[in-house]
C-alpha cells in the first residue's frame, strides 16, 4: 500500500559495520567542505567553522533556556502524538469499517502543506506553547496513527485464531497477543512520528515563539547568518540521527533479528 | 458507492456543517475563523477575479519543476542504493533524520547561490521530494521477486529486455508511490518556502493576507489550496490503487 | 448425495479411557450467507460423525471441500448453520470448549516469545500454576526434541521446528481432544514422515482423541484408526474406512500389504472428487 516514507522498506541486512558508517560520515564531511570552498565560507560555512560556531552557541548564556523551551514543546507534542496516535490507530485497526472510513481522510490531511494551517492555529491559540505543541502534533500524529492501524490490521490471522483456541478473554487477547504483535510496526511509526513532530515543533517555534531553537533559526535566517543556520541544523540533524539509530536498534531487538 | 465511502461523505459533511454552525453562532471566535460558506465564497471570488492567477501559475510551475527533478534524481538515487547495498545500509538511518530538520532553513543559502528567483524554491521542492522518491524506488526494486529475474535468465533475455519487460513493470506500483509522494512533498516544500521567504507565489499570498489581517482572502486561498491538493492526492491515489490491484487479489 | 452415518465401534479400546463417543456431529451443515447478490455458499454438510474416545481419526478430501470448516465447527471456532455439535456431551457453539487443543496449518508461534514461553502460553492463560507449567513444558519440549532450543526464538527455527513448538503448546494443556488442521502442510515429505511418527508417540503418550485433517492419503492411512473420506465442496463423508492397525504402529506399517490396498481404496473414492475440485477452482 502507499508507503508514507520508508514504511515497507525490507530491513537491510543487519551486518551494520561501524567502519561503513564512519566512512560515510567522513565522505559527507568532505563533500560539505568542498561545497563550502566552492561557494565561499560566508555563503556555506564548512564543517570546522560550523563546529566552532556550534560550540560558541552552546556555551552562550541563553542557549540552555532556548533548548529547554524547545525540548518541553517537543516532548509534549511527541507524547500527545504517541498516545493519541497509538490509541486512535488501535481503534481504527480493530474496527475495520472505521478504519476504512478514516484512512483516506488521514492520507489527505497528510498531503496538505500543513504550513498553510498555521495561520488558523495561530489565530486560535495565539503565540506560545499551545500553538507550538499543536504544530508538532498535527505533523506527528498522522503517521503514528496510520502505522498503528496497519500494524493491527496486518496482524497474522492465525494469532487471533490461536487466541480463540486458548479461550482468551478480549482483554487478555489485546494484552498478550494483539499488542505484542503490533509493537514492531508501531515502533516504526514512532520513528517517523518522532522526526515529523520535531519538524512541526521547530516550524511552530519559527512562527509562534519568542524563544527556542526554531526561533533562533528564524532570526538567523532573516539575518542571513549562515553560520548559525548550519550550526543549528547540524545539531538537530545529529540529535535526530542518534535517536533514530537508538530506535532502530530497539526495533531489531524486538523482532529478534538474528 | 461503497459503505465506507458513504460514511466518509457523511462524516465530512457533518464536520463542515458543524464548523459552519459553530462559526456563525460565534462559538468559535469569528475574528479568527470564518464560516466555511464564506470561505467558499471568498475562494470563488479570488479565482474569478484573476488577481491571483499569476501567483497560482508561478507556484504550479515551481512545483512542477521540482517534481520533475525530484522524480528523475530520486529514481537514479534509488537505483544507486539498490545496486550498492553497502551504501544503502549505511544511509538507512540518515534517511529518516533527513525529514526531522526543516530543510528550508537552508533557503537563505540557496538564495545566495541561485539568486532571488524561482530556483531556491525549486531546489527546496527537489530536496524534499527526492528522498521519498529514492526510498520508494529502492523499495520497488527490492520487491521484484527473485524468481522473476531467474525466469528472465532462464529465457536468456538481454539486460535491457529484462529491465524493460520485467524489472520496471514489477516495481512500477512502488515507484509510482514514490512519484506520488514526490509530488505531495514538492508542493508542500514550495508553498512552505513561498510562505516563509518569498515575494510572490501562492504561499506568499497566504502569508501576506495573514500579516495584513485579511482573513477572508487568507481563508479563501487556504480553501483553494486544500481543494487542489486534496483532488490531486485523490487522483494520484486512485491511479496508485489501480497499479497495486494487479499485484494483489484483495486491495490492501 | 451419499450420506453415511458413522457409528463404527472400534475393535480395540484405548487402555485408560472407556469406550465412548467423545465428540459428535449430527447433520451439521455450514452455509455462508451470500453477500451482495451472490448466492449463499454451501461449504459443508450435512455431515454426521461420532468420534470415539481415544481414537485417531483422519479426514481426507480434495482441496476446498470443507475439511478445515469441519474442524472449525467441532472446535467451536465456527458455528454450524444447522445440526448439533457436542463435546463430552456438552453442546459446542462458538466458544472453544476446555479440554480441546488445536494445531493450525500456519505457523502460530509468537515471534516475541521464546520457545519456552510459546509452549507455556496456553497453560499460562488457563491459570495453571507456574511450577506445574515448568514440569509440563520441559516434558513436552523434550518429547518434541526441542530441549536444546528452549530459549531460542521462532525466527531462529526452521518451519518444522516451529510447528513442533505449536504441537508442544497443544500438549502442555493436557487436552482430551486434539484437532490438527493439516499441521504438516508446509513441510517437506521427509519431515512429514518423521512428524507423523512423533504424532503417534504423542497420541499414545497422552491418550487423547486425535482428529487430523490432511490431504495426504498416505499419511491418513498410515496414522489413523479410521479415515473419513470427504467429497468435494460441499463436503460430506463418502465413506469411512477402518484400518485396523494396532495401537503400537509406526512407519513400518507401510510395509503391510493392507497399506497398499487401503491407499488404493481411498484414492479410488477420492479421484473423482479431486477432479471435480480441480475443475471448480477459479
Amino acid at each position: 500500500m502507499s508507503t508514507l516514507l520508508t514504511s515497507t522498506l525490507k530491513p537491510a541486512h543487519q551486518h551494520r559495520k561501524w567502519s561503513d558508517g564512519a566512512l560515510l560520515v567522513v565522505a559527507l564531511l568532505a563533500l560539505w567542505q568542498v561545497a563550502s570552498s566552492l561557494l565561499g565560507a560566508e555563503v556555506l560555512p564548512g564543517p570546522w567553522l560550523t563546529f566552532l560556531k556550534l560550540k560558541s552557541i552552546m556555551s552562550d548564556d541563553d542557549f540552555p533556556e532556548n533548548l529547554r523551551v524547545t525540548a518541553v514543546a517537543f516532548a509534549l507534542g511527541f507524547a500527545i502524538s504517541c498516545m493519541g496516535g497509538v490509541c486512535l490507530g488501535l481503534v481504527l485497526g480493530a474496527q475495520r469499517l472505521a478504519g476504512d472510513i478514516v484512512e483516506p481522510i488521514l492520507m489527505a490531511f497528510y498531503a496538505i502543506p500543513k504550513i498553510t494551517l498555521y495561520p488558523v492555529v495561530l489565530l486560535m491559540f495565539g503565540l506560545g506553547l499551545y500553538a507550538k505543541v499543536t504544530f508538532g502534533v498535527i505533523h506527528g500524529i498522522i503517521p503514528i496513527t496510520i502505522f498503528t492501524m496497519n500494524a493491527v490490521r496486518n496482524m497474522r490471522p492465525v494469532f487471533a485464531r490461536t487466541a480463540r483456541a486458548c479461550r482468551l478473554s478480549p482483554v487478555s487477547y489485546a494484552r498478550h497477543v494483539l499488542l505484542p504483535a503490533a509493537v514492531p510496526e508501531v515502533l516504526a511509526g514512532l520513528r517517523i512520528g518522532f522526526s515529523l513532530t520535531l519538524l512541526g515543533t521547530l516550524i511552530g517555534e519559527m512562527f509562534a515563539s519568542q524563544s527556542g531553537i526554531g526561533h533562533m533559526l528564524m532570526i538567523a535566517m532573516s539575518r542571513n547568518d549562515s553560520q548559525t543556520i548550519m550550526a543549528l541544523a547540524s545539531l538537530l540533524f545529529i540529535f535526530a540521527t542518534v535517536v533514530n539509530l537508538a530506535m532502530l536498534k530497539w526495533h531489531q531487538r524486538l523482532i529478534k533479528a538474528p | 458507492m461503497k459503505l465506507a465511502a458513504r460514511w466518509r461523505l457523511v462524516l465530512v459533511v457533518a464536520f463542515v456543517g458543524a464548523l459552519e454552525i459553530a462559526s456563525r453562532r460565534a462559538w468559535i471566535d469569528p475574528v479568527s475563523f470564518i464560516p466555511p460558506s464564506k470561505m467558499a465564497e471568498g475562494a470563488w471570488a479570488l479565482l474569478a477575479s484573476g488577481d491571483y492567477t499569476n501567483d497560482i501559475l508561478q507556484t504550479l510551475a515551481n512545483a512542477s519543476l521540482a517534481v520533475l527533478l525530484a522524480v528523475a534524481g530520486g529514481f537514479v538515487f534509488g537505483v544507486c542504493l539498490f545496486k550498492l547495498p553497502r551504501l544503502r545500509r549505511v544511509v538507512d538511518p540518515l534517511l529518516l533524520s533527513y525529514y526531522a530538520v526543516p530543510i528550508f532553513v537552508v533557503y537563505p543559502v540557496l538564495i545566495v547561490i541561485f539568486g532571488l528567483n524561482r530556483w531556491p524554491l525549486v531546489a527546496i521542492g527537489f530536496l524534499f521530494g527526492v528522498v521519498a522518491m529514492a526510498t520508494n524506488t529502492l523499495n520497488g526494486l527490492e520487491r521484484v521477486a527473485p524468481v522473476l529475474l531467474r525466469s528472465a535468465r532462464a529465457m536468456r533475455m538481454s539486460t535491457i529486455d529484462e529491465i524493460r519487460l520485467i524489472t520496471l513493470p514489477a516495481s512500477l506500483p512502488y515507484v509510482f508511490t514514490g512519484v506520488k509522494l514526490a509530488v505531495v512533498y514538492a508542493f508542500i516544500a514550495v508553498i512552505a518556502g513561498e510562505f516563509v521567504l518569498a515575494g510572490s507565489g501562492f504561499g506568499f499570498r497566504i502569508a501576506y493576507a495573514y500579516n495584513n489581517f485579511d482573513n477572508p482572502t487568507m481563508y479563501g486561498l487556504m480553501l483553494l489550496l486544500l481543494v487542489f491538493v486534496g483532488t490531486l492526492n485523490m487522483l494520484l491515489h486512485m491511479a496508485e490503487e489501480r497499479l497495486y490491484s494487479r499485484t494483489r487479489r484483495a486491495s490492501a | 448425495m451419499k450420506r453415511v452415518p458413522l457409528t463404527v465401534v472400534p475393535d480395540r479400546a484405548p487402555d485408560s479411557t472407556p469406550c465412548a463417543i467423545h465428540a459428535a456431529l449430527t447433520d451439521v451443515t455450514r452455509i455462508y450467507a451470500g453477500q451482495k447478490g451472490k448466492p449463499p455458499f454451501h461449504a459443508l454438510g450435512p455431515v454426521s460423525l461420532n468420534l470415539q474416545a481415544g481414537e485417531f481419526f483422519s479426514v481426507v478430501g480434495p482441496s476446498g471441500c470443507g475439511k478445515s470448516t469441519l474442524l472449525d465447527v467441532i472446535a467451536g471456532l465456527n458455528a454450524a448453520s444447522s445440526g448439533t455439535v457436542t463435546f463430552e456431551g456438552v453442546p459446542v457453539r462458538d466458544k472453544v470448549p476446555e479440554g480441546v487443543a488445536i494445531v493450525f496449518q500456519e505457523d502460530a508461534t509468537f515471534p516475541w516469545l521464546d520457545v519456552y514461553d510459546n509452549a507455556a502460553f496456553g497453560a499460562r492463560r488457563a491459570g495453571v500454576p507456574e511450577n506445574e507449567i515448568r514440569e509440563r513444558v520441559e516434558h513436552a519440549l523434550a518429547f518434541m526434541g526441542l530441549k536444546a532450543f528452549t530459549h531460542s526464538y521462532p525466527v531462529q527455527l526452521s518451519g518444522g521446528m516451529r510447528q513442533r513448538v505449536c504441537i508442544a503448546r497443544a500438549m502442555v494443556v493436557r487436552p482430551r481432544l486434539m484437532l490438527l488442521d493439516e499441521p504438516f502442510g508446509a513441510l517437506d515429505q521427509q519431515t512429514r514422515l518423521l512428524m507423523g511418527e512423533e504424532m503417534l508417540n504423542l497420541w499414545r503418550e497422552t491418550g487423547a482423541t486425535v482428529m487430523l485433517i490432511t490431504h495426504s492419503i498416505d499419511e491418513a492411512v498410515l496414522l489413523s484408526d479410521r479415515i473419513g473420506v470427504m467429497s468435494s465442496c460441499p463436503g460430506r463423508f463418502i465413506e469411512t474406512i477402518h484400518t485396523g492397525w494396532s495401537r503400537q504402529r509406526d512407519s513400518n506399517t507401510a510395509l503391510d500389504p493392507r497399506f497398499g490396498e487401503l491407499t488404493a481404496k481411498v484414492w479410488s473414492l477420492l479421484r473423482g472428487e479431486a477432479l471435480k475440485a480441480l475443475g471448480n477452482q477459479s
